[in-house]
């Protein structure tokens, strides 16, 4: 796929114009315009905009990003992409700089009727069956980045699976962004469509080699009825790379959508998940787990619209935060009035480590309906010193001891994850960074 | 199946009690604000220049800022220009004790149900009793005079104790704290003064009863409680106002100060008039309440009960700067009908070992939208700061809400900050157990409403607990058609 | 006393109760028997007015109709319900939940309330009879009571408020021994001429100490079998399962004619 490079502007972000090459049909160009118009419009967030109260965008804003193209050079083998993101034992779609790069990617035999492939391989070929996706994207609620991820995705992942079809191995996409000199900006947008009553796992992992560049990522999940998805998402780009990623899902009726965020890496780094329960019956969970140490910062807003009756969501979210790092919840549930047994629990725990260390939690519930059983919970809080005390009195160092009960703290999550190579690949990395911590912890008992 | 929405429903309609309109005669200001009526105000009080300066300094502030957007209420645009900010009911001579008060306002105090009179000779309670703009009568001046205890109006204050007035007016929330406590700080008009000396207990609870009668006045009174080192006082306050429907304006600004080792608490049963069941008329109650726990140990306790209003915004704060400090928060809310309320707290923890405590309980019914707001924030210097937070909310009915919304900031790692909230409606299952025993339904859902709040009910006062809870068992009334 | 017939219940559209007939006289313990499932406690709540349940058939009470009564009405009239899991009613004291309980069905009955201090007095008589601790009295109720304590707290109330009907749903589960024995004591003092009970039971061990004078085998939704106390020792023998087939024949042959006694 060719494409016309657009202008780099001095003007940073806010001076980016999308690509409008040849290649595409007229109705993706009228997505583009729409999203570029709607930044010039609304201009970037702020920290008065109360779902970014916590994240300064300003430090990407000043950045003279140039946006990724297609067919750029990269340094990386397959062998590399094994060592950044792990094999995982199934299909793998690689992206370079937000596009796809099938030499890195590895295609196993999929049910009759599944395709797992390149956004830009169906806009080439059969861009239509793209409309309906990309022309009524589930969320409305735009903010700045995911409307200048309209304008100029040109890539990502397109999943679709047949009705019934059962893919067993986790297919796992990987999005690596090799920066040169300059910084880049990548803009993948994904789409998985899992038919009626499928099963599958769909993990994602961002990461990069190094230097500065943004990833502005957009990933939709439609499932429909008696649909099963399990997502994981592992944030481990570059600690001096800006993460902006959004998820968006709309389950079906009785199907049910789990999703597993786990930030490691990046200087700024946000993760949104927005679910729109809008068919009776439907369940989500939504896990995450934060360790911002350094100078970084995490934030994970959640959104649940509770819109159909008798529909279940579950969250929970961990954060463990040392060196100057930041962490951010922002959950927030809506119930509506016509969802009646609606269940919905959001958790949200987190162990701050070092005096420099700050989280801002704010799960919110907003409810219109009697017929529910809502609860929330945050706790902010240290070690137990009892059980501190406990693994010392039995000869555990106790650096040692800390370092073993921060680490069951995170390990609650780590358990939850469903995938066995991607389980003992996340292991130890928390291990590596909880171990980084450890060393400077002196300030702390 | 019996629906249970629609024993609620009634519920909503439940009738306001203190409606009455007294027949006053009223001196009130021309309508609208500038400097003009401010001059007036201060003038009209007989107030030193340094008081109209610190007016006129809130009100051209006042004028730079913009109505906050952010919480969760509707209601038609505020027309400033309309309202009348000052309204005082003529006294015929000047007072010198209670039985110089115009018998048109002690009569219309009895039958709020507060004699003013009987709480002189029997309660023990003083009362500080004020009408529209303006204190008319407070009990018991001389005996708490005889320990030290300053307990007057606000304008008596300004007058007769000006250097307390100039050193703690302001201190808690600044005259530009926000968009309503700059107007307070412009036009306020009475409101009560304690002080409770170095070592005192207070030896009696000190009330403040507030009632709106003018129509079309805004209600800006101001209080301001201190105490001094080791000294503690239990302050209730008490309001209502007649049926009005058109809204009326009330923002009041109340600022506590606690100096080492002294304790306030601080009792509200807010039964403003919440409006007609289609949500017309009613109170809007913008009231900015914040304590400082300046001194070491010291400890400041909210309780509030707020069941009228047709819109409340309030967010009684405890600003934790000395050590060890303690800051409490006890709330019921509950709205029905189409009342609108968004209450919860500011604790904010800067002193070392400082602890606050959250109960919050939340009632919606009819088309009532209950919102818990609030801030726990633990700043890097608080080590060892401890929070809890519990926030329940109850709905009866479908066509209410409730929302709870914690923000939790937390820059210390040594800090513990749990906070837990949970929504349900009324147990179908408790009610059915009620029942069987004999209990009608109306019964039971009043006293599963009453156990539901006997956590915050329990931190009142003896006297307000049991107003308190006759208000909410008295909301309930009539619900089973 | 109470005469139940053809009695349907069914939630969500399932059935549970398929034609249960019944007569209780004054005086009477009945047993209710059957496995888990059979409808047994479904018919203590229809009996006590649960509305989530859409019900036919008659039940007269005292020659009056029981179904057209509210739970409180039904109360009032004398009926009264052990229930199988007590509610928790935070905040709301135990005595003071009792205290209003008795005195509105007084109100309802035309007589006065009963004061404070007479309240107490009887309370604490009747606290007794169940060996219930006066510390259970300021608490909330059957808050953080344990299994038995809220049994017992059952029995309390029911001695309290007196009723002509006692329905005991499943009051010996969860209960060791010694619990047992005291709420059986309990119970075996309420029995009197004017009272009558429906004792509803998994077991037979409770039987051994509340000794009933009808036993009924219910099965699917239907009484199968009546007879003497005998009856349930037979079933403490040969199991339910046996009997369930026979309600399968029974429910596709006509009614089944009910226990009489």
């Amino acid at each position: 796929m060719t494409t016309t490079a657009t202008t780099a502007s001095p003007r940073g972000l806010a001076g980016l114009e999308p690509a409008l090459n040849g290649h595409q049909p007229g109705w993706l160009g009228g997505i583009r315009r729409a999203g570029l118009e709607w930044v010039a419009e609304h201009g970037f967030p702020t920290l008065g905009d109360e779902d970014w109260k916590y994240t300064r965008v300003g430090p990407i804003l000043d950045v003279p990003f140039q946006p990724a193209v297609g067919g750029m050079k990269h340094r990386l083998s397959a062998s590399a992409i094994d060592g950044l993101a792990g094999d995982l034992g199934g299909t793998r779609l690689v992206f370079a700089n937000g596009y796809f790069a099938p030499e890195l990617s590895t295609l196993m035999a999929l049910p009759e009727g599944t395709t797992v492939t390149s956004l830009a391989s169906v806009l080439a070929g059969d861009a239509e069956r793209l409309e309906p996706f990309l022309a009524r994207p589930l969320s409305s609620q735009h903010h700045a980045f995911t409307a200048l991820n309209a304008a100029l995705a040109e890539d990502g992942a397109f999943i679709q699976i047949p009705p019934d079809a059962t893919i067993a191995a986790p297919i796992h996409l990987v999005f690596v962004s090799d920066a040169g000199a300059s910084p880049l900006v990548s803009s993948p947008r994904s789409v998985v469509h899992a038919g009626a009553r499928s099963q599958a796992t769909i993990v994602e992992t961002h990461v990069g080699s190094g230097g500065v560049y943004l990833t502005n990522a957009v990933t939709e999940v439609i499932l429909e009825d008696g649909a099963q998805v399990q997502h994981y998402k592992v944030q481990d780009e570059a600690d001096t790379a800006f993460h902006l990623a959004a998820l968006h899902v709309r389950p079906g009726r009785d199907s049910s959508f789990s999703t597993h965020a786990l930030a490691l890496g990046a200087a700024i780094a946000r993760h949104e998940v927005w679910v729109k329960l809008e068919a009776a019956g439907a369940e989500v969970t939504l896990n995450g787990l934060y360790l911002p140490d350094g100078n970084q910062h995490h934030d994970n807003p959640t959104l649940i619209e509770h819109v159909a009756p008798r529909c279940t969501s579950r969250q929970l979210y961990k954060g463990v935060l040392g060196g100057h790092g930041r962490g951010v919840f922002n959950g927030h549930i809506v119930v509506g009035p016509d969802a009646l047994g609606t269940d919905a629990s959001q958790t949200n725990k987190n162990l701050l480590l070092s005096d420099t260390a700050e989280v801002d939690t704010r799960p919110r519930l907003e409810i219109l309906t009697d017929d529910v059983r809502c609860t929330h919970g945050a706790a902010v809080g240290q070690l137990d010193e009892e059980a501190v005390f406990y693994l010392r009195s039995r000869g555990v160092p106790h650096q040692q001891a800390r370092g073993v009960l921060t680490y069951a703290f995170a390990g609650e999550m780590l358990q939850l994850i469903g995938v066995g190579p991607l389980r003992s690949r996340v292991e130890s990395k928390v291990a590596e960074r909880l171990n980084r911590e450890d060393t400077d912890r002196e300030t702390f008992r | 199946m019996t629906d249970v929405s629609s024993e609620v429903r009634e519920f909503a309609s439940r009738e306001y009690q203190y409606g009455f309109v007294t027949d006053l005669e009223t001196d009130v200001a021309p309508r609208g604000l500038n400097e003009d009526v401010i001059r007036l105000i201060s003038s009209k009080k007989n107030e030193p220049d340094w008081m109209l300066e610190w007016r006129l300094k809130a009100y051209r502030g006042w004028l730079t800022m913009e109505e906050p957007t952010w919480q969760k209420a509707n209601y038609a645009p505020i027309d400033y220009q309309d309202i009348i900010y000052y309204a005082a009911p003529k006294p015929k001579v000047a007072l010198t004790s209670l039985d110089e008060v115009d018998p048109e306002v002690l009569a219309m105090f009895d039958k709020l149900g507060i004699s003013l009179a009987e709480q002189e000779r029997l309660s023990g309670v003083a009362v500080d009793a004020i009408v529209d703009s303006v204190s008319v009568a407070t009990t018991f001046k001389e005996k708490l005079a005889d320990v030290g205890v300053i307990f007057c109006s606000f304008s008596e204050a300004v007058q007769c104790h000006p250097e307390l007035v100039k050193r703690y007016l302001g201190t808690v929330v600044p005259r530009r704290d926000n968009f309503f406590a700059a107007l307070n700080s412009a036009v306020f008009s009475d409101g009560s003064f304690c002080f409770i000396p170095k070592g005192v207990r207070c030896p009696m609870e000190l009330s403040t009863y507030f009632r709106i009668n003018a129509a079309d006045t805004g209600q800006f009174e101001r209080t301001l409680i201190i105490a001094e080192e080791g000294a503690s006082v239990s302050y209730l306050e008490g309001c209502t106002a007649p049926m009005r429907d058109t809204n009326q304006l009330h923002a009041a600004v109340v600022e506590l100060v606690a100096l080492d080792d002294a304790q306030i608490k601080y009792s509200t049963v807010q039964n403003w008039y919440p409006g007609d069941a289609e949500g017309r008329g009613g109170i809007y109650n913008f009231v900015t309440k914040r304590g400082k726990c300046a001194g070491v140990n010291s400890k400041i306790s909210w309780t509030q009960v707020e069941t009228g209003s047709a819109i409340t915004w309030k967010y009684p704060g405890v600003i934790l700067q000395g050590d060890n400090s303690v800051g409490e928060f006890y709330s019921v809310a509950l709205t029905a009908n189409h009342q609108q309320a968004d209450t919860g707290t500011k604790m904010i923890h800067i002193g070392k070992n400082t602890s606050s405590t959250i109960v919050s309980k939340a009632i919606s019914a009819g088309h009532g939208q209950n919102t818990y707001r609030g801030l726990v924030k633990v700043l890097d210097s608080a080590s060892g700061a401890r929070n809890h937070t519990q926030c329940d909310s109850l709905l009866l009915g479908g066509d209410c809400g409730a929302h709870t919304f914690p923000y939790v900031e937390v820059k210390n790692p040594t800090a513990q900050v749990e906070h837990e909230a949970s929504t349900s409606k009324i147990g179908e299952d408790q009610l059915f157990y009620c029942r069987q025993r004999g209990i009608p339904e109306e019964d039971a859902v009043s006293m599963i409403v009453n156990g539901f709040c006997r956590e915050v009910f329990k931190e009142l006062p003896m006297e307000f607990a049991v107003e308190a809870q006759k208000l909410l068992s008295v909301s309930l009334e009539g619900s089973v058609g | 006393m109470l005469q139940i017939e053809n009695l349907r219940a069914s939630i969500g559209g399932k059935e549970i109760l398929r034609g249960v007939n019944l007569e209780v006289h004054a005086g009477e313990v009945h047993a209710v028997m059957g496995p888990n499932g059979s409808g047994k406690s479904t018919l203590a709540q229809v009996l006590a007015g649960r509305e989530s349940y859409d019900v036919t058939g008659k039940v007269l009470y005292e020659g009056e109709d029981l179904l057209a009564l509210s739970p409180e009405e039904r109360a009032a009239a004398g009926v009264f319900l052990a229930f199988q899991y007590p509610v928790e009613i935070p905040g709301v004291g135990n005595l003071y939940f009792v205290r209003t309980a008795l005195n509105s069905l007084r109100r309802q009955q035309g007589l006065d309330e009963l004061d404070a201090i007479d309240f107490l007095s009887l309370a604490k008589e009747r606290m007794r009879l169940v060996e219930m601790d006066e510390s259970f009295m300021g608490r909330s109720v059957n808050e953080g009571f344990s299994g038995g304590e809220k049994k017992r707290n059952e029995i309390f109330q029911m001695a309290v408020l007196e009723p002509k009907l006692a329905i005991l749903d499943e009051t010996d589960s969860g209960l060791d021994i010694d619990a047992l024995r005291v709420v059986a004591q309990g119970v075996n003092a309420l029995r009197s001429e004017g009272r009558a009970m429906l004792v509803i039971t998994h077991y037979q061990r409770l039987l051994d100490y509340i000794v009933p004078d009808v036993v009924h085998v219910f099965a699917d939704g239907q009484i199968v079998r009546s007879g003497d106390k005998d009856l349930a020792l037979e079933l403490e023998q040969h199991g339910y399962a046996d009997l369930e087939q026979r309600a399968t024949l029974a429910s596709a042959a006509a009614p089944v004619v009910g226990a009489t006694s």
